[in-house]
């Protein structure tokens, strides 16, 4: 019962005045959905990171040429002898456990199809690429290893060249002429989205490497190698026998090459994305102590403005401890009531902006308890000193107070 | 007859916290029986509310004893002198001193949110609040605010939260001090009537007249009691109330002619 009256008594003060009250919930306001809506965006990003890995392949091993991770001096582009599909060959003969291998060669070129222009990547793979990738053709079917070994002229393309350049028409069977070569479609690849460094996955050709290398970039090196490790627990072991063929294939020579599995990439990425939602959070937390110092700031003020008014609970009987208990009511139902709202703005805010912006955001529920019980406890501290001051005031010197 | 409810035996008062010490009571030496009404005179700054303010367990004398009911103020510490002002005090302030934006009804419950009636259900707190507005007049002035009031239902307001704890002795610092004569006879009734019903009534003011309506009266002087004496001829508010209506009327009788 004693607690009731004072919180009756704390309800009264908060409705005394509205407006201040209101005022002083914003800053909670604000510093909460603030948190929420950073947090959520951070998140939403993290989980797309990560999906967007899967997205790669599974079981995923690439080859890159140069030496860019082994740390301390970089080779430089053409500082080594790179990749060529001999290593390709020899690693698919040689290494076991191995479901698949695609070796892969880019270039960027302008096609021409249907009477129109579009520049595009033009990829040199292997027949398993689409398999590797864990990306199927949708219509049509991939090139076969004879078409790869007799330099075929053939294709598959992506979503977004389909559309610009065959917006009514099926594509399949038609020509499209990478400089003046006209290669054949054979297929169309599922949509597959953007990938992990922002670019448009589906704007794509996918030719013959053979052809590629020959025919349209003239060149004798390949650009990675994609291996597929049969189960996941073989991903260790084939990038170690990777690593020992290709070692063994130069004879001595400094390594110029670099194995990574998926899970060293999809590491660095979220390792990335923690980085930003943990920048993020940080940022919001400020907005949230500068809330919690504005309800002490306020709390302060309204103790010496209230001198009167705890003069007259003193005088009429209230105990220190009333008055301390009234007054951190007070600041925690404030600092409460708006890290509720705040819950609701930042929830609603990170739909809004997934709406609008079409940014993926993900709201942590644990982040919602934190967020809850971090604003209780921001007015437990904000509060308690204005409290504590409030509370030892002398009826008689408060009462003259003016 | 019974023990005095307040005994006070020399007692002094030294503010200390100026440049030179004030000695503002110099030793007065009071018996208060139950049922008295009691007017405190003086001129200003003879200690009137100084010696109130310790009457009301506000402020601790610096020397000397006091007995509220039989208890040694002097011995009980701050939580236990709140408690002592809560049930045992009634203290009507000079200016009224009602919490702003806050309902007549709600200033005089405020008093049972702390102390013994905090057991009470809400509904008791509220009827027995509405209860003490009707003995001042001002049941249906219950939901108004402070600032919606006049200045005598202010006060009157105020005397309503004095009294809703049913004190012992009710303590009032010039209650008619900011009031215009007809207001202050206005007050002035509603403590006559609170006395026949047996409340012990001390107050301070400055006005003859006015300490006609009480009982017995004392007059201070630098500290010091210097008048102690009953009333003769008391006046009885009713009475007057009646005569200032009648007067009124005339006034307007009057006014009205002339038009
Ligand atoms: N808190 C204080 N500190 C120092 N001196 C004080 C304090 N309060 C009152 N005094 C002094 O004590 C003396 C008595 O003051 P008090 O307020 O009791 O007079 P009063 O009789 O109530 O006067 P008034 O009729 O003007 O209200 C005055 O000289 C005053 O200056
Ligand atoms: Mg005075």
């Amino acid at each position: 019962m004693r607690f009731t009256s004072t919180l009756l008594v704390a309800l009264r003060a908060l409705r005394r005045n509205t407006m201040r009250s209101m005022l002083t919930a914003l800053g909670m306001i604000i510093g909460v959905a603030a948190v929420i809506t950073m947090v959520s965006i951070g998140n939403g990003a993290k989980a797309q990171v990560e999906a967007q890995v899967a997205a790669m392949g599974q079981n995923l091993i690439t080859v890159m040429p140069g030496s860019f991770s082994s740390g301390g001096s970089r080779g430089g582009y053409g500082s080594s002898t790179s990749l060529t599909p001999e290593d390709a060959d020899a690693i698919l003969a040689d290494v076991k456990n191995i479901d698949g291998l695609s070796p892969e060669v880019r270039a960027r070129k302008q096609i021409l199809a249907n009477g129109l222009n579009w520049s595009t990547n033009i990829n040199g793979v292997g027949p398993d690429y689409p398999y590797v990738r864990n990306w199927p053709v949708a219509s049509g079917s991939m090139f076969t290893d004879q078409e790869v070994k007799s330099l075929a002229k053939v294709c598959v393309i992506g979503k977004t060249v389909v559309d610009q350049v065959f917006p009514n028409e099926d594509p399949i069977g038609q020509t499209l002429r990478i400089g003046n070569l006209p290669f054949r479609i054979l297929g169309v690849l599922s949509p597959k989205g953007f990938s992990l460094f922002g670019s448009d996955e589906d704007d794509v050709v996918l030719i013959p490497y053979t052809s590629h290398m020959r025919r349209v970039s003239r060149q004798t090196n390949i650009s990675m190698i994609r291996i597929q490790a049969a189960e996941p627990e073989n991903i260790a072991s084939v990038k170690i026998a990777v690593e020992d063929l290709l070692t063994q294939r130069r004879r001595g020579r400094e390594p110029d090459f670099n194995v990574r599995t998926q899970e060293e990439l999809a590491n660095a990425a979220s390792a990335n994305a923690k980085t930003m939602t943990g920048l993020l959070a940080g940022i919001a937390g400020v907005s949230l102590i500068v809330g919690g110092i504005g309800i002490m700031n306020i709390m302060l003020v309204s103790v010496t403005e209230r001198t009167r008014e705890i003069g007259i609970r003193l005088a009429i009987g209230a105990h220190g401890r009333d008055v301390l208990t009234q007054f951190l009511i007070e600041a925690i139902l404030l600092s409460s009531l708006g890290g509720l709202i705040g819950v609701a703005v930042g929830v609603g805010g990170s739909q809004l902006l997934s709406h609008y912006n079409g940014w993926p955001v993900l709201v942590p529920t644990m982040w919602i308890g934190i967020s809850a019980a971090g604003s209780a406890f921001v007015g437990i501290i904000s509060g308690f000193y204005p409290a504590y001051k409030a509370a030892q005031l002398d009826p008689i010197d408060a009462l003259r107070y003016e | 007859m019974s023990s005095p409810v307040v005994q006070i035996k020399d007692i002094h008062k030294i503010y200390e916290s100026g440049e030179v010490p004030v000695h503002a009571v110099r030793g007065v030496s009071l018996d208060i029986h139950r049922g008295e009404f009691i007017a405190l005179m003086g001129a200003s700054g003879s200690g009137k509310s100084t010696l109130m303010n310790m009457l009301g367990c506000l402020d601790r004398q610096t020397k000397g004893t006091y007995l509220l009911d039989g208890i040694d103020i002097d011995k009980l510490d701050r939580n236990e002198l709140a408690d002592l002002r809560n049930q045992k005090l009634g203290f009507v302030f000079q200016g009224f001193n009602l919490l702003a934006r806050t309902t007549a009804l709600e200033n005089v419950e405020l008093p049972m949110l702390y102390g013994r009636h905090r057991k009470a259900s809400s509904e008791e707190i509220r009827e027995r609040a509405l209860h003490c507005l009707e003995i001042v007049g001002l049941a249906n002035r219950a939901d108004h605010m402070p600032n919606q009031l006049s200045g005598g239902q202010q006060q009157r307001v105020a005397i309503a939260r004095g009294l809703v704890n049913s004190p012992q002795v009710l303590l009032a610092d010039e209650p008619t001090g900011n009031l215009d004569s007809k207001t202050s006879v206005e007050v002035m009734g509603v403590f006559q009537k609170l006395n026949d019903q047996g409340i012990t009534i001390v107050m301070v003011t400055h006005e003859l007249d006015v300490a006609r309506y009480c009982k017995r009266n004392l007059i201070l002087r630098d500290g010091v009691v210097v008048r102690d004496a009953p009333v003769d001829g008391r006046s009885i508010a009713a009475e007057e109330m009646l005569r200032i209506k009648q007067a009124e009327t005339a006034a307007k009788l009057t006014t009205a002619a002339q038009h």
